[in-house]
């Protein structure tokens, strides 16, 4: 497997690979874009929600009569109705990485005795117009008893105050990783360094809110979900067993979605409620969160610290990394929070050889919004950990920044690469993960040579007109292409379009575009000839979605196989025409065609019978894409303000299907990781309250901050695990900012000896920190 | 309160709660879902519209306010035949993924290169810097409008 079995030349189209505008954006520039608040259905009623004031509480009294009373109002429902109607409130599942032992600590979809965080649904109103349920929300009496918080890792840690009645307190679960024997090379290791680190808490902040439109349809029994998201099966799977519904009679309709970077398309509270409460009044009903709301109550991710020490022999080659990390998860585990402790813990030491590891990591419950996946979970983070450690052992040791990551990284001849395996891990094969292909110096040779890193060397440290210049970089791998399968079905009936049913979604990377590319290749038809349909469970039976950089590469697999059962069909069907065997028959462009030249049109071919073929592409094995980042900044030491000069990412993507898509998932995310760097904090206080409601409090990147993002994609080493030499590359811009941004600055303030170990480095932060030498 | 206005070209006349605001009133009463919301407090800029030419934001504007003004949406500026030059090159330069901002940058920067069709990258960046995109990172955005200052050029605005 170490070399390249498929090369972009095996399977040449004139789509695959040319950088096509994209379908989706004839309608979003035009406005006619459909996201869930804009769907519309008749008789329409409203919810809002009444979310809690406090961190941590005992719910004594919630009293709706005087809210009840406002004309207008349909029903206010709290967690005794849903008791009432359900038996029991339900819990949110665990959709990733899933441990029983965790069950006593999952979210109720409404919170019944206690709340545990600012923003936990308590009641919901229903209303003609949300106008209408807000100012009834103003109405209804809550009677909460404070309780004491666990505001942060340190305080939660000590059980002091518990979260939940679980004898294993508030951090009940351990990950960690081994490989090799650390203890051993640590106690002789040449060099060795132990350095702390701490990683704040941020949103995903897309820029359409969540939103449900849940109708109940009394007739048939069934229930359709509009507004559905990255995971639709999943999702509609989950609601049917809570509800109590069998899952056929559950439709979840993917329309436009603004935005998902992991979080959006999560099963959520809401997600049930608000079908319940369609069910109950057998109507239509409405939720659409607004941005304060989206602030307290959608996952955050990030936050946590690490303690990590590296080993490495005189020359800078890595020895070994240990260390000890904890991720704060905020109140609940909700559907993925296990994601990003796990990827920081089995990960850590990203694009590099290393035979020595003990990671491990705490997932920590506090008093703060539940925290989940988002682009680049724990990888962001752990390649921040990983390349400050790398760059300060270059410094002590000598050796020069390039160098010492030319040494370490992975080479063709390492592959396939073990990355230590990680437990707890309940499913087996999802333990061990291994790279795929690559040759990880020519990414890293690619980004220097392009960024004239030599020739801006000398710049270092150096003050120009008042600021010092530094110059940062960090390497790194990207996970991509979750299994377990994805699924495509293909039908063309007479006089109809190709049409292509797939279980990837949209969320707005373009999928419908780049999948429409692989399938006019594979068919030799034009992409205006096929209608490219994704997401909704009306559509399959079975779907997967989009989250680990997986629509592409497994949707696109899976379209591969469809387009080969359907060509299969078509030749059978020929053969009987065209008096020739099955196999003699060429298919191309609409025809079939028989050796002698002989042709039968497909049309011709469904003129009784339509095809329907469901093509599916299984894998356990994830891509892994990888890359180099480069970063020229000056820092001014007066204000603690740094600015970004230049910044170039470089990443081996396999096959880049669409170049401009790729480009610009790689830039995009880019400026999302300087955003997670430089602007954003999620900040609550000692008692639990969001200090950072609004958008005008939390700062994202805006288009004055960071002009010049470059990106270069390569396409040297294809993966040998999917049919279209593709990796998933949804995140690999954003893996690498924190690594090189740290380093940046280091080295521009070299001279005061710092060196920068938390994020965010907000100017405020810079700046105490050069007060502080 | 009985509201009137003109509304890409044609009149809209309703009576609304004095609470609407002009947002809601354009999505919600008009059916005009091109204009998006996604804050509701005047940061994001999703939610641009003109009104007498001017880019503004419609969630801070109350329906009664627009009042005999002109307003113009995302749909006026479009037709179903072919994208607009401005269009045409945020669709050439993947200014967009999710589209959900792109209304509201579409509309602000139409307002801009209208008024100010020699504008310099700088002037772009720090116009745009009110509306919020998560998605694209400015960079494709900024070009596109850089590149559609020709078509709006040689309509001879000033």
């Amino acid at each position: 497997m170490a070399q390249p079995i498929l090369k972009p030349a095996d399977r040449q189209g004139k789509n695959v690979g040319a950088p096509k505008e994209r379908i989706e954006d004839l309608r979003f520039l035009r406005g006619k874009g459909i996201y869930v608040d804009d769907v519309k259905k008749e008789d329409v009623l409203h919810v809002c929600i009444l979310r809690s004031p406090m961190a941590h509480g005992l719910i004594k009294s919630i009293n709706t009569d005087e809210a009840k009373k406002l004309p207008g109002v349909v029903a206010i429902f709290t967690a005794k109705d849903i008791q009432d109607h359900c038996g029991s409130i339900p819990l949110i599942p665990i959709r990733l990485h899933h441990n029983p032992l965790l069950d006593p600590y999952k979210q109720p979809v409404i919170a019944s005795d206690k709340v545990r965080f600012v923003g936990e649904a308590i009641a919901l109103v229903v209303a003609k117009t949300p106008a209408i349920a807000e100012d009834a929300m103003g109405l209804i009496e809550l009677d909460i008893e404070n309780l004491d918080i666990a505001h942060n890792i340190e305080s939660a840690k000590t059980n002091a105050v518990r979260l939940f009645d679980d004898p294993k307190g508030n951090s009940p679960l351990t990950y960690r990783s081994k490989k090799g024997n650390a203890q051993l090379v640590f106690d002789n290791a040449a060099y060795t360094r132990k350095e702390k680190f701490i990683i704040q808490r941020i949103s995903a902040m897309t820029m359409e809110t969540r939103g449900v439109l849940a109708q109940w349809k009394v007739d048939s029994q069934e229930l359709y979900v509009f507004g559905a998201a990255k995971v639709p099966f999943w999702n509609r799977a989950a609601l049917a067993q809570m509800m109590g519904l069998d899952k056929d009679h559950v439709q979840l309709i993917e329309n436009d979605v603004g935005g998902s970077f992991g979080a959006r398309g999560e099963f959520y509270t809401e997600d049930f409620l608000v079908p319940f409460v369609a069910k109950v009044l057998g109507a239509t009903v409405k939720w659409i969160e607004d941005r304060l709301e989206h602030l307290m109550s959608m996952n955050q991710a990030r936050d946590c610290d690490a303690e990590v020490e590296i080993a490495c022999d005189r020359e800078g080659r890595i020895l070994g990394f240990r260390g000890h990390m904890n991720y704060d998860l905020g109140a609940y585990p909700r559907t993925n929070g296990l994601v990003a402790p796990r990827n920081i813990t089995q990960f850590l030491t990203g694009p590099y050889k290393v035979e020595n590891i003990d990671l491990s990591c705490d997932i920590v419950f506090t008093n703060k919004t539940p925290s989940g996946t988002l682009r680049a979970p724990g990888r962001f983070e752990s390649n921040f950990f990983c390349e400050r450690l790398l760059d300060m052992a270059a410094k002590d040791l000598g050796v020069d920044v390039v160098e010492i990551r030319r040494k370490n990284v992975l080479s063709p001849k390492d592959m396939p690469y073990p990355f230590p395996t990680i437990s707890p891990s309940l499913i087996d094969h999802t333990a061990d993960t291994e790279c795929d292909s690559g040759d990880y110096r020519e990414t890293l040779d690619r980004c220097m040579k392009d960024f004239k890193w030599r020739e801006l060397q000398h710049l270092q440290g150096q003050m120009v007109n008042g600021v010092y210049h530094g110059l940062g970089l960090s390497c790194f791998i990207e996970g991509g292409s979750a299994g377990p399968r994805e699924n495509a079905k293909l039908r063309l009936d007479k006089d109809g379009p190709v049409t292509f049913s797939v279980g990837s979604t949209s969320v707005g990377q373009g999928v419908e575009t780049v999948l429409t590319q692989i399938a006019a290749d594979e068919l030799e038809v034009d992409m205006a000839d096929i209608v490219m349909l994704h997401g909704s469970t009306t559509l399959l039976n079975e779907g997967w979605g989009s989250y680990h950089s997986r629509s592409t590469v497994m949707g696109g697999s899976a379209v591969t196989n469809a387009t080969d059962l359907f060509k299969e069909e078509v030749r059978v069907r020929a053969s009987a025409l065209l008096k020739c065997d099955a196999s003699q028959v060429s298919v191309s462009a609409g025809m079939a065609f028989s050796p002698q030249g002989q042709k039968v049109s497909w049309n011709d071919l469904v003129n009784t019978k339509p095809i329907e073929v469901m093509g599916t592409f299984a894998s356990h094995h994830h891509t892994y894409a990888y890359g180099c980042s480069a970063a020229h900044i000056t820092v001014d030491p007066k204000t603690g303000r740094i600015k970004v000069l230049d910044y170039l990412v470089v990443e081996d993507v396999g096959r880049a299907i669409n170049p401009l898509t790729v480009h610009g998932q790689l830039v995009g995310g880019t400026v999302q990781g300087m955003s997670g760097t430089l602007l954003e904090h999620i900040v609550h206080d000692e008692q639990g309250q969001l200090l950072t409601g609004s958008l005008a409090d939390y700062l994202i990147a805006t288009s004055t901050d960071f002009p010049i993002i470059r990106a270069v994609v390569m396409e040297q080493y294809p993966s040998p695990l999917n049919p279209l030499g593709a990796k998933g590359a949804g995140e690999g811009g954003t893996i690498c900012v924190g690594g090189a941004i740290g380093n940046a600055l280091a080295s521009a303030l070299r001279s005061f000896n710092i060196e920068p170990n938390s994020l965010p480095l907000s100017p405020m932060r810079v700046w105490e920190m050069v007060q502080e030498t | 309160m009985q509201v009137k206005m003109n509304v890409n070209g044609k009149t809209f006349e309703a009576d609304v709660a004095a609470r609407l605001n002009l947002a809601d009133c354009i999505r919600h009463e008009m059916d005009l879902t091109g204009t998006h919301v996604a804050c509701e407090h005047g940061v994001c800029g999703a939610c641009t519209v003109l009104v007498n030419g001017e880019a503004v934001r419609s969630c801070l504007m109350l329906a009664v306010q627009a009042h005999d003004q002109e307003v113009l949406t995302v749909e006026g500026l479009s037709n179903d035949d072919e994208l607009s030059a401005l269009q045409a090159s945020f669709r050439k330069h993947n200014a967009l993924q999710c589209g959900f901002c792109t209304p509201g940058f579409i509309t602000t920067a139409h307002a801009l290169l209208s008024k100010e069709p020699h504008c310099d990258e700088d002037r772009i960046r720090e116009v745009l810097s009110g509306n919020l995109c998560r998605c694209t990172g400015y960079v494709p955005i900024v070009q596109a409008v850089l590149d559609a200052r020709v078509a709006y050029q040689k309509a001879g605005v000033l």
